[in-house]
């Protein structure tokens, strides 16, 4: 631990970050020329060699945007357009976040009372669970236009289907992990409870439950993540009105590959500071309740 | 104790329902005029008596019935859904049907679920475990469909908002040629292709990371920071890049199966023990002999979780990119177009095959691991 940080991996990940942004921009310098050297041609213009390098990283509608471009894309959307805007990312972000902070929550709060079913009904267990663990093999995200139409056409639009879709990805990982997480207690413990007289109910509150956190926070670092996804593509077949989802389809209508990227990143940016988020909270929840830190 | 107490009590009254159920179904069938053919009555009337039969005797031969017994009551539930759905007859909704249908499909749906309790609480061996092991669910997802069916031509839900199960399996089988070309195109040439490029060069770069300490320390961070990234969202780029056809889905499925097969490979490269390691050691062998004989073997559980994990990222992957663009065929397209038309039964016919191809993909995975990685621990009887 001491010293290694360095070492281990600042200088590493900053070799791999540096590499990916010189191979970024090299890619953009090769996707970009073709098209670029047509257009020289075309209009007679000959250019120096670092002209021409400039011409392939200025492109309004690249293959391959420079990340320059993107960083400039990202910083005018977020900072310098109104929040309120249509053309803020800020504001698409919300309203992606928002679908999927409510999908995450109850994506959360149904796959607890699941995993709470299976562990104490034994008919849950034989007949659900088998369904759970087949439904992980299923691609899910096929189902989306279809919720998204269908609910729209019983007149419930907005938030709530985009949460469903989040929801329907988010409940699996939380249920699967809270089953494993609640089982966790030991043979010892439980017979432990039972030499106290608990009932189920004591059993879960006192043992089942706490044993089964730190299986919640991994489980829900997955979820989370899940849901963001969920949002993004349940966003696609509205047909663009708003959201990281719409931005990325408007941006492949139009070939605006800068708007593309940078959405994407914007997305990613979410990413992180959700699964930040959640990981640092499930930290100071496991120091709180006496464990070790991991 | 009390577990197996509450189960038989739940059942009783599960029972109960049954047989009261039965009688009210069948009762008002001979008032009023059902529409459905004649052999749905007597089966009702026949398990109902026999139901009643067997709570009389209950005391004396208690809970333990022989697997037969068992077998002949799934039966018995299968059959009773499709009597209590023929009562329907042509009807689609058309007319509301009487309060017998809707006794008969409580009847049916309390049977089934006795069922479930029943089986779930009872202790079988040898092939018979195995058995109701997998009788267990597929009886919890015929009810489900049993009652999806029942609701939606009972209640007459239109048919674009939920078309029942029936009307899917007709359109399946209807349209086998445009869901083979479906097929065809998302999963042969786009998610195949891309699964095994992208699982094969996470190996390959796990390989040499795991060689070159300093690679891992770069990589491993950035891969499991990827595994939270919505992935997805490149699919534009790549059918920008790559044009419409299947090449730009394969991409992303190379990128989706990348990172967490090169995570997984190199957490199971260092899965061995200290003590295998030190044996290896002892008998000189290089790195590649250790890689070879020890370390990739004692990593295969790892390298098949994440195949298995790639098998499902892959098939979404190419399913929502054919979202963003694609030829007019492929099984994210087909679902995307008739959504827009809705042609619901056609949307679930493709789902339902996605779900299929996922599991048989999914299950040659877990027969592969059983095969190769025998010696697991997991595997052990």
């Amino acid at each position: 631990m001491n010293g290694g940080f360095v070492k281990d991996r600042l200088l590493p990940v900053g070799t791999a970050l540096l590499l990916l942004i010189v191979a970024w921009y090299a890619g953009t310098y090769f996707m970009n020329a073709p098209f670029q050297r047509d257009q020289n041609e075309r209009s007679n213009v000959t250019v120096t060699t670092s002209e021409f390098i400039a011409q392939t990283m200025s492109q309004p509608k690249p293959t391959m945007p420079a990340p320059h471009q993107v960083a400039q894309n990202l910083w005018k959307h977020t900072f310098g357009v109104k929040l309120s805007s249509n053309r803020s990312l800020v504001y698409h972000a919300g309203v992606t976040l928002s679908s999927t902070l409510l999908g995450f929550l109850m994506g959360t709060l149904l796959g607890i009372i699941i995993a709470v079913g299976i562990v104490h009904v034994r008919a849950l267990d034989k007949s659900f669970m088998p369904w759970i663990i087949a439904s992980q093999t299923i691609p899910m995200l096929a189902v989306a236009p279809m919720i998204i139409v269908i609910l729209a056409a019983v007149n419930v639009t907005g938030l709530l289907p985009k949460a469903l879709i989040s929801t329907y990805l988010s409940f699996f990982p939380v249920a699967v992990g809270m089953v494993k997480g609640l089982r966790s207690p030991e043979v010892m413990h439980i017979d432990l409870m039972r030499t106290y007289n608990a009932s189920a109910w004591q059993t879960f509150w006192k043992l089942r439950a706490p044993a089964s956190v730190p299986f919640f926070f991994t489980s829900i670092k997955v979820a989370v993540a899940a849901s963001l996804v969920g949002a993004i593509v349940g966003e696609l077949p509205t047909g663009a009105v708003a959201g990281i989802g719409s931005k990325l389809l408007a941006g492949s209508y139009y070939s605006q590959t800068i708007d593309v990227f940078a959405a994407l990143i914007a997305g990613s940016i979410i990413a992180i500071l959700l699964v930040v988020f959640v990981d640092v909270v499930g930290r100071f929840v496991n120091v709180r309740m006496g464990g070790k830190p991991a | 104790m009390s577990q197996v107490q509450m189960i038989s009590r739940s059942q009783k009254v599960l029972e109960w329902g049954f047989i009261i159920a039965t009688g009210i179904g069948v009762a008002v069938s001979f008032t009023t005029n059902p529409s459905g053919p004649n052999y749905a009555l007597p089966l009702f009337i026949g398990a109902g008596i026999g139901a009643l039969v067997l709570r009389m005797r209950a005391k004396t031969i208690g809970n333990i019935l022989s697997p037969a017994t068992h077998l002949f009551d799934l039966a018995l539930a299968i059959a009773l859904f499709f009597a209590a759905i023929s009562m329907l007859g042509d009807n689609q909704g058309a007319q509301s049907p009487g309060l017998h249908f809707w006794a008969l499909i409580l009847a049916a749906w309390l049977f089934a679920w006795a069922k479930v309790i029943q089986l779930s609480g009872a202790h079988f061996s040898g092939y018979a475990k195995w058995f109701f092991d997998l009788a267990i669910p597929a009886l919890f997802g015929a009810t489900v469909l049993f009652l999806w069916e029942a609701f939606v031509r009972g209640a007459g839900v239109p048919f674009v908002l939920l078309p029942p199960p029936s009307a899917i399996g007709a359109r399946f089988l209807a349209s086998i040629p445009i869901l083979g070309a479906d097929l065809y195109q998302t999963v042969f040439k786009a998610v195949l292709f891309g699964y095994f490029v992208g699982s094969i060069a996470g190996f390959l770069v796990a390989v040499l990371a795991d060689r070159y300490k300093f690679l891992a320390n770069g990589l491993l961070p950035i891969g499991n920071m990827v595994s939270a990234l919505p992935i997805i969202g490149i699919a534009p780029i790549m059918v920008i890049w790559f044009g419409f056809d299947w090449q730009s889905k394969a991409a992303v499925v190379i990128v989706m199966t990348f990172f967490p097969m090169l995570v997984n490979t190199l957490a199971g490269l260092s899965a061995s023990g200290n003590m295998e390691r030190d044996l290896m050691r002892t008998y000189a062998s290089n790195h590649w002999q250790t890689l070879l004989k020890l370390r990739l073997p004692a990593a295969m559980p790892f390298i098949f979780n994440a195949l298995k994990i790639n098998s499902t990222l892959a098939m979404i992957g190419a399913i929502v990119s054919e979202f963003f663009g694609t030829p007019v065929v492929g099984m994210g397209f087909r679902i995307s177009t008739e959504v827009g038309r809705m042609n619901l039964d056609m949307v679930w016919a493709e789902i339902a095959l996605a779900a299929i191809v996922g599991s048989l993909f999914y299950g040659a995975l877990a027969l592969l691991e059983r095969t190769i990685t025998f010696w697991h621990p997991s595997y052990r009887r």
